[in-house]
């Protein structure tokens, strides 16, 4: 069915697409990685290497406008989980059967980073499957790790392909494979590389030794920037169902309900939501080390108070001075929240922390909540 | 740069001196120089620093770290996903898409 393959996009591609045979074609033909295609375009395969068991499609580290788009779009959130390449090996430059074998994720974005960074250097690049989520998180949930690992070199034969028995792994991947289990069932000796891609020529240089500062995760002010988008996008769930709710109880009043009430207050509530999202979602993260504190969730209801009290001072806030007070809390409690659900794209909270964090921060978001919301009914019933 | 520091004393990690052979592989893929290699011989030296991702556990092939580990990172989200579908934390919702890609 030429319509459907045109769907998919690999239409045209069958003799470029990596031949390792053990992806799993779909009733269309084409490639895909546990149920959902891999991205349409394949523009990164630019040939094929042959080697003793097959041909492994050759790929170039230059990337283009469009993978520079297709990042830009993927921190905002755009088709993110599907944002893969077919798992399995790869070749950069023309590499040999004694080349270096590096390891990495099937999320695009990790695949670029890696592939632009071996510039120059004629390498395998073998591609585990992890769903198309990052090495990180992937080996966390597991998915990047040993079991995946020595599958996917038993199903390349990477042992009939280089004659050494070394393989490079972002040292991120270590949360999830075990580097003596891999040794063990496969020979394969692994060698952590650097947290970062960028790393990687100099950590070659100087012979497969990673430094101090290549090992360290960093969590400066342009990596917190870069997970902001996409926060505010996953968070949209939050803002839309507390404009909901609330919205709904605003048309109460003494004589039942008036739908007029609501579409009066929409506005204003909407503007106690958005700064409270503001302040959570992207003022805390980006001042992060500067707020007092190491609580997540503290951190977020000062930054929450201070901006409502900002916009109290300067009058912009709504209604009499109880609903005042209600919004004030509101917006604390709402940056609190979301401030408190910035750990997990944090790289140094502890899960034991989080959950110390939690015991208090909770109910007590629940509580300025729940205060807030009963003084704003009842200033509307009274 | 300051090292980014969570709550003091918190931490499950532990090492056990007597399992350990100094081997280093833990100071090589902890992402935070929580252990460090002096005289060939390995010490926890920066028990707080340490975010429990797990990956000195599941390196070490002596059992010589004890570490609570779940999804390998502190996530409130998760925490909150695990308390809705009555497991442990999790990242990732029914259809494998997450909020940490």
């Amino acid at each position: 069915m030429a319509s459907s393959n045109q769907k998919c996009g690999c239409g045209n591609s069958s003799e470029l697409v990596p031949l390792q045979l053990k992806v799993p074609i779909d009733e269309c033909g084409c490639q895909t990685t546990g149920g959902i295609p891999i991205q349409a375009s394949t523009r990164y395969i630019i040939g094929d290497i042959k080697t003793k068991v097959g041909a492994f499609p050759q790929i170039t580290s230059h990337l283009d406008w469009k993978d520079y788009l297709g990042a830009f779009k993927v921190r905002w959130g755009i088709r993110r989980d599907r944002y893969r390449v077919a798992p399995g090996l790869y070749a950069v430059g023309t590499p040999t059967e004694r080349s270096d074998v590096f390891v990495t994720a099937n999320y695009k974005l990790s695949f670029d980073l890696v592939r632009k960074n071996l510039k120059g250097m004629n390498s395998w690049l073998l591609v585990l499957d992890t769903k198309g989520v990052n090495v990180w998180c992937a080996a966390g949930k597991g998915t990047f790790g040993t079991k995946e690992l020595v599958r996917r070199i038993q199903l390349t034969s990477l042992d009939k392909i280089v004659i050494h028995r070394r393989l490079i792994l972002p040292q991120l991947g270590a949360t999830g494979v075990a580097a003596h289990l891999v040794k063990e069932a496969t020979g394969f000796t692994v060698i952590y590389g650097p947290v970062r891609a960028m790393d990687i020529p100099e950590f070659v240089q100087a012979s497969y030794k990673a430094s101090k500062e290549m090992r360290r995760v960093n969590f400066d002010w342009y990596d917190r920037l870069k997970l902001i988008p996409n926060d505010i996008i996953y968070n949209l769930r939050y803002l839309l169902s507390m404009l909901f709710v609330i919205s709904v109880l605003s048309g109460i009043n003494l004589n039942g309900y008036s739908i007029q009430q609501v579409l009066r207050n929409i506005i204003p509530i909407a503007k106690i939501i958005a700064s409270g999202y503001f302040s959570g979602l992207v003022l805390t993260p980006l001042f992060l080390p500067y707020i007092p504190t190491q609580n997540f969730s503290f951190k977020g209801l000062m930054v929450g108070a201070i901006v409502s009290v900002l916009l109290f001072l300067n009058h912009s806030l709504d209604g009499n001075i109880l609903a005042q007070f209600a919004e004030i809390f509101f917006i604390s409690s709402f940056s609190s929240f979301l401030a408190m659900n910035f750990t997990g794209a944090s790289t140094y909270t502890s899960l034991a922390g989080v959950k110390k964090e939690m015991r208090i921060a909770v109910p007590v978001q629940i509580i300025l909540a729940a205060f807030a919301i009963i003084i704003f009914v009842l200033e509307l019933t009274i | 740069m300051e090292r980014l520091r969570y709550f003091s004393e918190v931490v499950t990690l532990q090492l056990i001196q007597e399992k350990c052979n100094n081997c280093g592989m833990c100071v090589k893929v902890c992402p935070h120089e929580v252990f460090e290699l002096k005289n060939k011989k390995v010490y926890l030296t920066g028990h707080d620093f340490c975010m429990e991702c797990g990956a000195c556990k599941r390196n070490c092939p002596h059992g010589a770290i004890l570490l609570d580990v779940g999804d390998g990172c502190g996530c409130a989200a998760g925490i909150i996903q695990g308390a809705f579908n009555g497991t442990t934390p999790t990242c990732g919702g029914p259809n494998e898409i997450t909020c940490c890609n």
